[in-house]
């Protein structure tokens, strides 16, 4: 399954990048699992990971809890609690 | 406001400063009772740390799209004509506009609450993140848990409004 992700403010920072297109294994089937194969990669997202908590997961546009279901070219965006305003 | 044009929510993710006394006066019409504004200003100083230019990122496509979502619940919430919220991002000086919401209504009340609904809830959910730099470097703004109580009064359906 192809995934569209993307990273901001500090986590894009810790991971060097603001998007990437990934092939992610049949076994990753919701938004934890994902995060979870992420960091598996090893650095930087191990360590991005590790370094910026909490993080927020948004599916398509919509903050998503982990348990979320992923379908084929979503768009995955993964950031710190929001601070605008 | 038009007359009786129907209750709107209008939403601009902009890079340019806004005329806050021309965006009131564009809600102004024969059957708006009341218009409730807030804006949001850029501070010179965040805790001791003194602030020379902030770095406001956000989620283009998600952004307007939580914030017209944010207004839309507001018009099912309250009686009111029109929600129109402006965010700035970009870079900022202190001193600089950073947000406007503005609500219409018949009567104040609704137009008073929902305002305070709007910015309670763009404080929590719009994806915008500040950057504040200076002379003692550069930082990313913490999240304030006072953002998210003061969200969470809105849930409570003894509070107020």
């Amino acid at each position: 399954m192809q995934l569209r992700l993307m990273y901001f403010a500090r986590l894009r920072e810790a991971i060097g990048r603001s998007q990437e297109t990934v092939q992610v294994p049949p076994a990753v089937t919701n938004l934890g699992q994902l995060r979870a194969w992420l960091v598996a990669r090893g650095d930087p997202w191990e360590q991005a990971f590790a370094r910026v908590q909490p993080v927020r997961i948004a599916l398509d546009q919509v903050v998503s809890g982990d348990e979320t279901p992923l379908h084929g070219d979503a768009e995955v965006a993964f950031f710190p609690p929001v601070t605008g305003g | 406001m038009a007359e009786g044009a129907p209750a709107a929510v209008l939403v601009r993710v902009q890079e340019a400063d806004f005329d806050p006394g021309r965006e009131i006066e564009a809600l102004r019409g024969r059957s708006t009772g009341a218009v409730v504004s807030f804006v949001g200003i850029a501070r010179e100083f965040s805790d001791a740390f003194a602030v020379e230019r902030i770095t406001l990122e956000h989620y283009p496509g998600m952004t307007e799209r939580c914030l017209e979502d944010i207004g839309r619940r507001a018009l099912a919430r309250w009686n009111l004509l029109a929600v129109h919220i402006i965010h700035r991002h970009g870079e900022l000086l202190p001193g600089d506009r950073i947000v406007l919401v503005a609500t219409a209504s018949t009567h104040r009340d609704a137009a008073f609450e929902a305002c305070r609904y709007v910015v309670d809830f763009l404080k929590t959910e719009a994806p915008f993140w500040k950057r504040e730099a200076g002379q003692g470097g550069a930082r990313w703004v913490e999240a304030k848990q006072s953002d998210d109580q003061a969200r969470e009064r809105w849930r409570d359906p003894s509070a107020p409004g």
